[in-house]
């Protein structure tokens, strides 16, 4: 049967940790995202599910707990807000380079530095462009919805243990903060130890008689196998992008103009579109739900079709930069954001399509 | 007169000590004279003793022990430099039935790794933390450490080290056994056979206390860097002897009540 609950974002992302089967989450408290060591504290998971539950003295100390859980072949997890993101990208880097699999969850706000406590979408580049040193990169998703704040807790372990790479959730102070109906999903128990040895072979769960040590290291000194191993990781984010590209599209088939925004932005948007609709501008919406690997592909096909694009964000042009790379010069694409913790307003939206797009 | 042969000397009944089987066969990267090979074999001896392979897991740091886990044939985690308390409060956390140890020098577990040492101290983590220190950056090249002596020479402090200038050298050990998540906080060196065996009975002391659920064991041995300190094996020992020991002495500094 359906489980149907009136939730807050931030709410929704623990009580789909929970449960999900997650082993660990690891946390520090920091606006605005706290809510989520709040819920799960209160919850108590760990005399129900056996799900640890931390504290950490900070937020480097909380993404290095999950890199060792994370060994450990476990479901580890740590939410965050921007400042405190950016205090993670160390771990976040050795846990790409060791090939760990585990879940960060951004509950982006306003910055540079202190920033604002409003939201933002201004941590794109760190989400999707690297953020801690090396090659590497983060499957990112971008929830739009309590929903799928819900859903993309396991959807995202799914695709981190898939790849065996980290993955993050990329939602703002308006998903996390707002309330909507969400359907819960029916708790799975957490893994077996049988269970992850078998899933996991890698993992540090004790030297057994029956294999070598397991090692987990982002270490290797000689260059020539460290080519090899960052070449490994190349090969496996191609796989990642030909296979896990996820976007929608809304009233695209008739657009003359178009859209690009993903999580809040794009709820906003929506509204936008009908309100331009009504006027008789023929304006579609493609919302990105996978920022990396980002949809080139849909978007360049969308090109050929529209006069013009306009991304909305909520930061001074992030990821309109993929969207001209998409387009590759096809189409004129503009960008139009707010900072600081400021959310566009619907109206506003229509207005900055009529004269930059339309008018421009 | 008669000459002994090599086969007449290599004899079972001849044998009275061997290397464990838990370290590997790789050949260590560390100088000759240094301490970390003695303190790597006495934390695996330990393990086969108490026939643990399979339930231990260890961190290993950053600094020259940082191939730790080349040497030691158990499953391992290389850390993040100063992070391996953090990893370790994860790993016994959700594996509570494992031994759980980390292996740090002195620039990683009391400098940078500050914080992670103290908090998961201070939580009474059940593991157990092996702190070298030998009052320098061994694998950078001889910099200054948390640990460096007053007046000590190094790299970033060629004339010694001023105080006023530099700070004080920090005595983690001494922190750390004020806190009520440590059980067991003691001090040794393994530069003499009878340090060696006194290093080993705490070590093993302190795997039993932490699996017990007790706290934090934490054992630092003071070592030497003939390298770094530019002086012969021999010498070292020497220097260690009559510098190090008065500034960081052996011996218990916080043992659980019986």
């Amino acid at each position: 049967m359906k489980e149907l609950r009136l939730m807050k974002g931030n709410d929704a992302i623990a009580e789909a940790a929970i449960r999900c089967g997650t082993d660990g989450y690891f946390g520090y408290p920091i606006t605005p995202q706290s809510e989520i060591l709040e819920y799960l504290m209160d919850q108590k998971p760990y005399e129900t599910t056996g799900m640890v539950v931390l504290q950490a003295e900070s937020e480097v100390a909380a993404i290095n707990m999950v890199y060792g859980g994370a060994s450990c072949g476990k479901k580890c997890m740590t939410s965050s807000s921007s400042p405190g993101i950016s205090l993670k990208q160390e771990g976040i880097s050795y846990i790409a380079g060791a090939e760990l699999p585990c879940l960060i969850v951004n509950v982006v706000r306003g910055g540079p530095g202190l920033g604002t406590i409003q939201p933002s979408q201004g941590d794109y580049f760190q989400a999707t462009k690297g953020g801690g040193h090396g090659d590497y990169r983060l499957i990112v998703l971008a929830p739009a919805s309590v929903q799928e704040m819900s859903d993309f807790v396991s959807l995202g372990f799914e695709l981190a243990f898939k790849y065996r790479n980290p993955t993050m959730i990329l939602s703002d102070g308006v998903i996390g903060q707002m309330m909507e109906k969400v359907e819960l999903q029916e708790t799975k128990p957490r893994w077996t130890k049988e269970e992850i040895v078998k899933m996991s072979p890698w993992a540090t769960t004790g030297k057994t008689p029956d294999r070598e040590r397991n090692i987990i290291t982002s270490l290797d000194l000689d260059p020539a196998r460290q080519e090899k191993h960052v070449m490994k990781l190349d090969r496996k984010f191609k796989e990642i992008e030909a296979n896990e590209v996820r976007y929608e599209k809304i009233n695209c088939d008739d657009a003359e103009y178009l859209f690009v925004a993903f999580g809040s932005s794009a709820r906003i948007c929506q509204k936008s579109m009908d309100i331009a609709r009504a006027k008789g501008i023929k304006v579609g919406l493609l919302r990105p739900i996978t920022l990396w690997p980002f949809p080139y592909k849909p978007l360049f096909e969308l090109a050929g079709q529209v006069k013009g694009m306009l991304t909305v964000e909520m930061n001074l042009g992030q990821m309109v930069e993929d969207v001209r790379l998409a387009v590759n010069g096809k189409v004129r694409v503009e960008h139009y954001g707010r900072v600081g913790g400021i959310i566009p307003t619907p109206d506003e939206i229509v207005e900055v399509l009529e004269t930059k797009i339309i008018g421009g | 007169m008669e000459t002994i042969t090599r086969e007449q000397i290599i004899k079972p009944e001849n044998l009275v000590y061997k290397r464990t089987k838990l370290l590997t066969d790789n050949v260590m990267h560390y100088c000759p004279g240094c301490g970390h090979g003695t303190a790597h074999r006495m934390v695996m001896e330990v393990v086969e003793e108490m026939g643990i392979q399979a339930e231990t897991i260890g961190v290993a740091p950053v600094g020259c022990s940082v191939f730790a886990y080349d040497y030691m044939n158990i499953d391992m985690q290389e850390a993040a430099h100063g992070r391996a308390p953090a990893l370790a409060t994860a790993i016994k956390r959700l594996m509570p039935e494992k031994y759980v140890f980390t292996y740090q020098g002195d620039g990683d577990l009391a400098a940078i790794g500050t914080a992670e040492t103290i908090h998961a101290c201070n939580r009474g983590e059940n593991i157990v933390i092996i702190f070298i220190n030998n009052g320098i950056y061994g694998m950078t090249g001889g910099q200054m450490a948390p640990t460096t002596l007053p007046g000590m020479k190094a790299s970033t402090c060629p004339f010694g080290r001023d105080v006023a200038i530099m700070g004080n050298p920090l005595k983690m050990t001494e922190i750390v056994a004020t806190l009520p998540g440590t059980c067991f906080v003691t001090r040794h060196s393994v530069h003499t056979p009878a340090n060696v065996r006194k290093a080993k009975r705490a070590i093993r002391k302190g795997f039993e206390l932490s699996h017990a659920g007790k706290g934090v064991s934490f054992i630092e041995i003071v070592s030497n860097c003939n390298s770094g300190w530019k002086m012969t094996p021999v010498q070292a020992n020497k220097w260690m002897e009559e510098n190090m020991f008065p500034f960081y002495p052996l011996g218990d500094i916080k043992v659980p009540a019986e």
